[in-house]
């Protein structure tokens, strides 16, 4: 690629002395209905106060800086019309334990039987009595408040409704897939999971699909010594859906969390990871490849990182990687905190977009905060266009000039897309990422 | 098979004449070479060819079997026939090497309107052809010329070359960077492809690879023309005495 390093400019013309949204949060909380009772009811008490201290962001918010927070601040979600038929679902030839969401509620029917050795599943609907879920609900979420304020997330734990409580204890022979699909056109869905791998179990979680018109979700990870996570989503929106994903991770010593997300399309998504590394030894690896195109709808995507280092000997990676066109908008803010006292620390990041015209662009504001000495940490963010050596050396194979682009793109993408572990589920998303770039390329 | 006429060429960008005037024929079956100073536009006239962007035709044609090349895509070019081996081959990290040759393979049978090869039968044709020009299996799973040394990365390209089977094959210094043995390899690659009706046109500094492949014709290039044709006995001059006098006595 021909890189040339960008610089994060503020494009989001900011109103000094704008009142922040006053009575903007009583109206968002007014058209939820906020779930009452349960185990998490506590909690639930617990992040309103919190909400109601923090507010909705406004627009002169740092943290809000490159991304409109107005449609996720509005009270009611925009109707988008449902899609007629569903695409064929990802991960179709692996064997998995499948749970359906349908708008951010769980779809008992649609779903295989909660039912797999070494793990326990509950839905947050209905679980009482899990005192593990008591105790971890709202909890990693609260603590990834600092130094920066997630207030949908907040707002998230005191009102999503539904959610798995996955807790693992063993090693499950196979991964558990979450299907998310919409039924409404006009659904605000929230969901909350909590997943709790207690010391030396494993889990992979795969996501595909999308629950409502828009979107608020949560996924709290709690990461025992020794155990890993692996993290595989795939969200394709052929309308103009709105979504807010969150991630907070804890990982203990010597555990192994990683998190890959596949994002194709959609018009405005913010997804947010707050990875907190606070035992020796730990590895923390968060990948994104994500696909925009400005055409239909305008395309907005924001990648927000915090990882914070607060142990020795940890390695950290984040690899994301944004291919955008017409008018696309791609934004990522990732940042690097280590501790006093976290030595030889390994902390990495990279984002590049590849942009495939000129109208699209690309904002990245990359952050390292270092207190120790003996640590590696490196950054790098680079904006590029089709290389046209490449290019011209495949199409005078006789490849068709769209195809060419196509394995240029994928080319673009790989360093992001190795790191899914699974072959047969590399396999996959490489798959249905060629149809996807292949339908698109036609278009 | 290759016809050029009066070919002038110069830079989109800047206002440089590259080719002035350049005429060459090569009938079918056989092979040329080229040799030549640096910068005389040797690569110039096989990108053009070939259809890199970057290049304004501004006078003669070039046609390939009489249709002219100039105005297709480069795509066309290659399912017409054409195919340019590269001074200097692209990596391409991600992509890998087989899906590639697969891909061109297919893709140039379907705009000639022919079946496309399946899978098992291109795996089989490659691992022969790979096999003779002792490419291991490995490398043909590698990214297409990442982490290749510069003498594997022509051979990859006459492995391309050897599977797209193409009509009309231009090697831009395919000898450069090879060892005695690849050399070897390569030259014997080229010569099983020889057929009376695929032709050949050879861009090189270096006597040697006409000793392997041994050209019908050697044309000397100097500043954007062919300015001297003759025998294989003219790239023994050349080897000899250099340029100096070649071109002092064409003025
Ligand atoms: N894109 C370009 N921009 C500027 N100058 C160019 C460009 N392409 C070619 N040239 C110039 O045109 C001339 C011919 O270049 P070309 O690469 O065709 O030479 P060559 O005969 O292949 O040389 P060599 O033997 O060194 O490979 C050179 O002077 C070169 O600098
Ligand atoms: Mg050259």
């Amino acid at each position: 690629m021909a890189d040339t390093a960008v610089q994060a400019k503020d494009h989001t013309p900011t109103v000094e002395g704008a009142p922040k949204p006053a009575g903007a949060l009583d109206a968002r909380l007014a058209a939820l209905t906020l779930p009452q009772g349960g185990f998490a009811a506590a909690a639930r008490r617990d992040a309103l106060t919190r909400l109601q201290d923090m507010g909705l962001p406004g627009p002169r918010d740092e943290y809000w800086r490159y991304t409109d927070p107005r449609p996720f601040n509005a009270p009611q979600a925009a109707a988008i019309a449902v899609p007629d038929g569903q695409e064929t679902p990802l991960f179709d030839t692996l064997d998995k334990l499948t749970l359906v969401f349908v708008d951010g509620r769980f779809d008992e029917a649609a779903s295989d039987d909660l039912a797999l050795d070494g793990v326990e599943i509950l839905t947050l609907a209905k679980a009482d009595g899990a005192e593990w879920a008591a105790e971890l609900y709202g909890k990693l979420e609260a603590a990834g408040q600092h130094p920066v304020r997630r207030p949908f997330a907040t707002l998230n734990t005191a009102a999503a409704p539904d959610g798995l409580l996955i807790r693992v204890t063993g090693k499950p022979s196979k991964p558990i897939h979450v299907v998310h699909r919409r039924a409404s056109d006009g659904a605000d869905a929230m969901w909350h999971h909590l997943i709790r791998v207690e010391p030396g179990a494993e889990l992979t979680l795969l996501e595909t699909g999308m629950s409502g018109a828009r979107s608020n979700s949560v996924i709290e990870v709690d990461l025992a010594e020794g155990a890993a996570f692996h993290h595989v989503a795939s969200k394709r929106a052929i309308e103009a859906k709105v979504g807010i994903g969150h991630i907070f991770a804890r990982v203990a010593a010597r555990a192994q969390f990683k998190s890959f997300t596949l994002a194709v399309n959609g018009t405005m998504m913010r997804n947010e990871a707050v990875i907190d590394i606070a035992g020796d030894d730990a590895v923390a690896h968060i990948a994104a490849a994500v696909l925009g195109d400005g055409g239909k709808a305008p395309f907005h995507q924001d990648d927000t990182v915090f990882i914070t280092h607060g142990a020795e000997r940890c390695e950290s990676r984040q690899v994301f990687k944004k291919v955008l066109k017409n008018g696309a908008e791609g934004v990522f803010q990732g940042k690097i905190l280590v501790k006093p006292g976290a030595q030889k620390t390994d902390g990495y990041q990279i984002s590049q977009a590849l942009l495939l015209d000129e109208r699209s662009q690309f904002l990245a504001k990359p952050e390292l905060e270092i207190y120790a000495d003996d640590v590696k940490c490196s950054h790098g963010s680079t904006t590029g266009a089709i290389d046209d050596e490449a290019l011209f050396y495949l199409r005078s194979r006789g490849v068709p000039r769209e195809r060419a682009i196509v394995f240029l793109v994928l080319s673009f993408l790989a360093d992001a897309l190795a790191e899914v572990e699974d072959e047969a589920i590399r396999d996959c998303i490489y798959e249905r990422l060629d149809v996807w770039l292949t339908l698109n390329a036609v278009q | 098979m290759l016809k050029i006429d009066n070919l002038h060429v110069k830079l989109e960008e800047e206002d440089k004449q590259i080719l002035k005037g350049l005429s060459l024929e090569i009938p079918a079956g056989q092979v040329h070479a080229i040799m030549g100073p640096n910068g005389s536009g040797k690569s110039t006239l096989s990108y053009v060819l070939s259809g890199r962007d970057g290049y304004e035709v501004t006078e003669g044609s070039a046609t390939l079997d009489g249709e002219s090349l100039l105005d297709m895509e480069p795509e066309e070019r290659a399912s017409a026939g054409l195919f340019l081996a590269f001074q200097y081959p692209v990596e391409i990290p991600g992509v890998g090497n087989m899906t590639f040759l697969r891909t061109a393979v297919n893709a140039q049978r379907k705009a000639r309107g022919e079946a496309e090869l399946s899978s098992g039968d291109f795996l089989k044709l490659v691992r022969a052809k790979a096999a003779e020009l002792q490419i291991s299996p490995e490398m043909l799973k590698r990214p297409v010329n990442v982490g290749f040394s510069g003498g594997e990365k022509k051979r990859n390209e006459i492995l391309q070359m050897a599977m797209l089977e193409p009509r009309m094959c231009i090697m831009d210094e395919t000898d450069s960077g090879l060892d005695v043995d690849a050399m070897r390899l390569v030259s014997d690659g080229v010569n099983a492809l020889r057929s009376p009706d695929r032709s050949f046109l050879v861009i090189t500094h270096y006597q040697r690879l006409l000793n392997h492949i041994q050209p019908d014709v050697v044309h000397i290039m100097a500043n954007g023309r062919i300015v001297k044709s003759g025998g294989p006995e003219l790239a023994l001059q050349v080897e000899q005495e250099g340029y100096g006098d070649l071109l002092a006595e064409v003025g």
